[in-house]
């Protein structure tokens, strides 16, 4: 096996045993940058100089004794979180040239665990996109088939981790920016609860909906990073004081008795034959496993939980995206004949086309005389939503669906039409709605291309979630295959 | 209260911002002090709102608001939030302030404002809610005459209490004394500095006029950047004969919001009711909502200090002082206490004694030496030592004054002080010889005494003092020498 084909466990064996030193490791995934990332896109920037500066420090620390389960491991990092010294772009132009002064707190973490970042991948701009082609440094393809879109807003990092350009990602997840392109890419992808892991540094998209998350290429992996980064934050008022579990541990392989439960409103018409066979086969592996699925449960509001999201989120964006007038940092246009002006060229050539429908959507939507319509009769659904969970969450322990009602799609296939684009996240961002945790791993292929499989779980409850999805792992291969590249 | 000479009866509310007195912002570690300091020092990432940074509330800052709302007699809701409202502006660095909408930390509270002439009047404070600061701006021309502006972020991030009155003043020398009330309160709670001068005590006015006896309200003007209790009072006095000749010739007063021009006198409009702000408020989604505990509310109530108002009624009542005395003593804080200090040993029955002492030379040292009260250089027991010497006639009114002025600026006990200055009075047995001395060696002023010239005593008493160098009673000789004279 390749080094860059590895799963962070067996990478964190092979350094223990000295079989294999970090610079090595992180060297085969910057060669492997280097080989593929021209057709892939994946990273907006890489740095090999301070990856292998750290990659030495990693392996005196592993020589020392010290080590994490994620000391010397080479991971990417989504260029939504902040990273000290190195440019944070969001994939916009308006933070071409912003380089941060500090640190996300997962950023910190990770660096104190040990792990190697070998650069900052492509996105959607703001995360706001569902194909990473928003980007405004240009699309991030497929490793399935470059012709196709990774799915996003992580697409980079997605591609990243199935591409073998680093042993893990991290991304960001709004409405289904992690476990979206995780399923389109075929790897393993985590929505934690909300509040689990803290959202300081991560640049906000909508701030009562973001959280971060790893992309690995298994579960147990996904424990791993989440073993270093969940937790509370005294940065993060949002996060909660809720202990951490050892995630690792919590993967006993057996599911025995565990309740699922197939949501009756995801088993819509636009769902691809491709994906509706491999929930079926899937759900079959957990019965062999033990456990029980039932396909009565019932989540009414679901249909409603696309026009909550695209409020709520649009709503919250307009505010967090008010800081960017060209007067502190990043993009100015200073050719207007006033500060206002400017203000205005630099919003109109700093900001992309999505970014700009949602900004304005959001800015509608809070207006006087539309905010009761709109903004308070979504929360008002976002309510019925979370309790309807809670009602599903008392007959069964876990929720299993497909986590996109389709394969990954041709690149611009859908960038005319914002709802179809949209229409890709409605089995994901009504798990944001609620703040639960969600994990996608790979479920089936279907046309030679990923099918990916969501779990949903109880808030906190990521044990049982990871405890299943590494069952399910344990009981099938998809997870194994790698992408022809 | 005089009304002025209209048809029209005046309605004003007044909306104040008040800083909050705490160590660090409202959001972030940075100092919360910025006065003096060189422009952009006090900040961070989070002031500064950069990119992915989140906003942790100062827990200080709330317990301030809720204790000044307290001594306001607010009722704190059981569940509060923070919420955004957005506006552009270069000195907001998010393009949103945080601020309380909807759900503030207390609402219903009232303010009895003494007046002028004697009577209280209630005026309700519709909300006492937190919020942060702006930015500075300073707006400056270049060498060629450029315009352009720059801008302090130190203040911004600041914690700012906003205090929202009913419209329930009637003229505006009463809202003048609701500031003045206000102010007092706000530092006698120690939650702000409150002094307009430095900025961290503003008000915006809202006024409107209408026919006594009117049940609806007319149509309301806000009045801003006035800079002074004075200007407030200017700039509302002048808005009422505005008004009120406009609605002589029979026109429609505008909504709209005015700026006060204090060199010119007058106020101008800035922006009408058609360019208000959309603020577009919403939750705060970074901050989780507020729900003071029950607990930490009845510690809180505990912990107000009685009210100035309180303490001067008190103070004519327990000690007999005058009203105006009582006034003068119960403010600020640091003077009322070290008046009950000093006669808790001195006993009540010297309160007008201490009385005199604190509003007459203590505060004349105080005004020579440039002090404010609470750094003031003497204690309580020094001053109910030198009352006690004076009452034993060990000091007369000038040699006490001598001594408070030696222990104010180089400490110690008066009555070391008193030695130390040679102006202990001679006791009052050998006064005794001394006094017969004195009659013997002036036998002139006796017999005019005896003549009937009542004032020939005064002679003697001159003599008296001439010896004993000043330090003997004056009051006292006299009293003793009649005494003698009318015996022998």
């Amino acid at each position: 096996m390749k080094l860059h084909d590895l799963t962070v466990a067996e990478a964190a064996r092979m350094l223990a045993a000295r079989e294999v030193s970090s610079r090595e490791l992180t060297q085969a995934a910057l060669d492997r940058i280097a080989a593929v990332d021209g057709r892939i896109h994946a990273f907006l920037t890489v740095t090999a100089e301070q990856a292998l500066a750290a990659a030495d420090a990693a392996d005196r620390r592993i020589a020392a004794g010290e080590v994490t389960p994620l000391t010397g491991i080479p991971m990417a990092l989504k260029d939504v979180l902040c990273t000290r010294g190195v440019p944070t772009t969001c994939g916009s132009r308006m933070l071409e040239r912003f380089v941060p002064p500090y640190s996300a707190t997962v950023v910190r973490r990770l660096h104190e665990a040990g792990a190697v970042a070998v650069g900052k991948t492509n996105m959607d701009e703001f995360a706001m996109g569902s194909s990473t082609e928003n980007s405004a440094y240009g699309p991030t393809h497929n490793p399935w088939d470059p012709e196709r879109v990774p799915g996003g807003s992580s697409g980079g990092s997605a591609v990243a981790t199935a591409a073998g350009e680093g042993l893990f990602s991290l991304g960001s997840d709004t409405g289904g920016s992690i476990r979206q392109p995780a399923a389109l890419c075929g790897i393993t992808g985590l929505k934690p609860t909300y509040g689990r892991v803290s959202r300081f540094g991560l640049v906000a998209f909508a701030s009562s909906l973001d959280q971060i998350g790893p992309f690995t290429r298994d579960v147990r992996d996904a424990a791993l990073v989440m073993n270093a980064i969940a937790g509370h934050d005294p940065l993060d008022s949002t996060s909660a004081a809720v202990p951490v579990p050892d995630y690792a541990t919590a993967l006993t392989g057996d599911i025995r008795g565990l309740r699922f439960g197939v949501p009756k409103e995801y088993m819509i018409e636009g769902m691809e034959p491709g994906v509706r066979a491999a929930l079926l086969e899937s759900v079959a592996a957990l019965e062999d496993l033990g456990a029980t699925v039932r396909w009565d449960i019932s989540l009414p509001s679901t249909e409603a939980a696309l026009g909550v999201y695209y409020i709520i989120a649009p709503c919250e964006a307009s505010a967090n995206l008010a800081r960017y007038d060209g007067v502190k940092y990043g993009y100015s246009n200073q050719t207007g004949a006033s500060m206002w002006e400017n203000m205005e060229l630099t919003r109109q050539h700093g900001f992309g086309d999505e970014v700009k429908r949602r900004i304005m959507i959001g800015t509608y939507a809070l207006s006087a005389g539309y905010y009761d319509a709109y903004y308070n009769k979504a929360l008002q659904v976002r309510t019925l939503i979370r309790r309807e969970f809670d009602a599903a969450f008392e007959q069964v322990d876990l929720i299993v669906t497909p986590t996109s009602p389709g394969v990954a799609f041709k690149l611009g296939e859908k960038t005319a039409d914002p709802v179809a684009m949209y229409l890709n996240d409605v089995f994901t961002l009504p798990v944001n709605i609620a703040g639960l945790p969600g994990v996608s791993v790979p479920g089936g292929m279907s046309e030679g291309l990923p099918v990916g499989l969501q779990f949903i779980g109880r808030p906190f409850d990521e044990p049982t979630l990871l405890r299943a999805a590494d069952a399910y792992q344990r009981a099938t291969s998809w997870h194994t295959l790698r992408p022809p590249l | 209260m005089s009304q002025p000479a209209t048809a029209y009866e005046v309605v004003i509310g007044l909306e104040v911002h008040a800083q909050v007195a705490t160590a660090s912002k409202m959001f972030c570690p940075c100092p919360a002090t910025y006065a003096g300091a060189a422009p952009n020092t006090h900040v961070c990432p989070i002031c500064l709102g950069m990119p992915g940074v989140l906003p942790v509330m100062n827990r200080d800052a709330v317990e301030k608001t809720l204790l000044f709302a307290l001594a306001l007699g607010c009722t704190i809701p059981h569940d509060s939030k923070f919420d955004r409202k957005n506006y552009p502006y270069p000195d907001l660095m998010k393009g949103y302030q945080i601020s309380q909408y909807d759900m503030p930390f207390s609402v219903n509270g009232h303010l009895d404002v003494d007046l002028p002439d004697g009577t209280v009047k209630r005026v309700g404070v519709t909300r006492v809610h937190l919020e942060e600061d702006t930015a500075m701006l300073r707006h400056e021309s270049g060498a060629g005459g450029e315009r352009y502006s720059v801008v302090d972020v130190n203040r911004a991030g600041s914690p700012l209490m906003e205090i929202v009155s009913e419209p329930d003043m009637r003229s505006p020398e009463e809202a003048r004394r609701y500031l003045e009330m206000l102010r007092e309160i706000l530092r006698y709670t120690g939650v702000s500095r409150a002094n307009m001068e430095e900025g961290n005590f503003r008000c915006d006015a809202n006024i409107s006029l209408r026919r006594f006896g009117a049940p609806q309200y007319g149509t309301k003007v806000e009045i801003k950047n006035m800079n002074s209790f004075r200007s407030v009072q200017m700039a509302l006095e002048y808005e009422v004969r505005r008004q009120s000749e406009m609605l002589d010739r029979g026109e429609q007063i505008t909504q709209e919001t005015r700026g006060w021009l204090e060199a010119e006198r007058r106020t101008v409009s800035q922006r009408s009711k058609e360019q208000a702000h959309d603020y577009r408020y919403f939750p705060e989604p970074d901050l989780p909502p507020v729900r003071p505990a029950a607990a930490w509310i009845e510690q809180l109530r505990v912990t107000v200090p009685e009210l100035p108002q309180t303490k001067r009624h008190r103070f004519v009542e327990q000690y007999g002082l005058s009203a105006y005395d009582a006034n003068l003593l119960s403010t600020p804080r640091a003077r009322a206490e070290f008046f009950e200090q000093t006669i808790a040993i001195a006993g009540a029955a010297r309160a007008k004694q201490v009385s005199n002492w604190l509003l007459g030379d203590i505060a004349r040292l105080q005004n020579a030496h440039g002090q404010e009260f609470e750094h003031i250089t003497i204690a309580p027991a020094q001053v109910a030592e030198l009352i006690d010497l004076v009452e034993r006639r060990v000091l007369n009114s000038t040699t006490a004054k001598a001594v408070l002025e030696r222990i104010y600026t180089s400490g110690g006990s008066p009555t070391a002080a008193a030695s130390d200055l040679g102006l202990v009075s001679a006791p009052a047995a050998g006064l005794d010889a001394l006094l017969a001395t004195v009659i013997a060696a002036n036998p002139r002023a006796v017999t005019d005494f005896r003549g009937g010239k009542a004032n020939a005593v005064q002679a003697l008493v001159g003599a008296v003092m001439r010896e004993t160098r000043g330090t003997a009673d004056a009051a006292q000789v006299r009293e003793l020498l009649l005494e003698k004279l009318a015996r022998d």
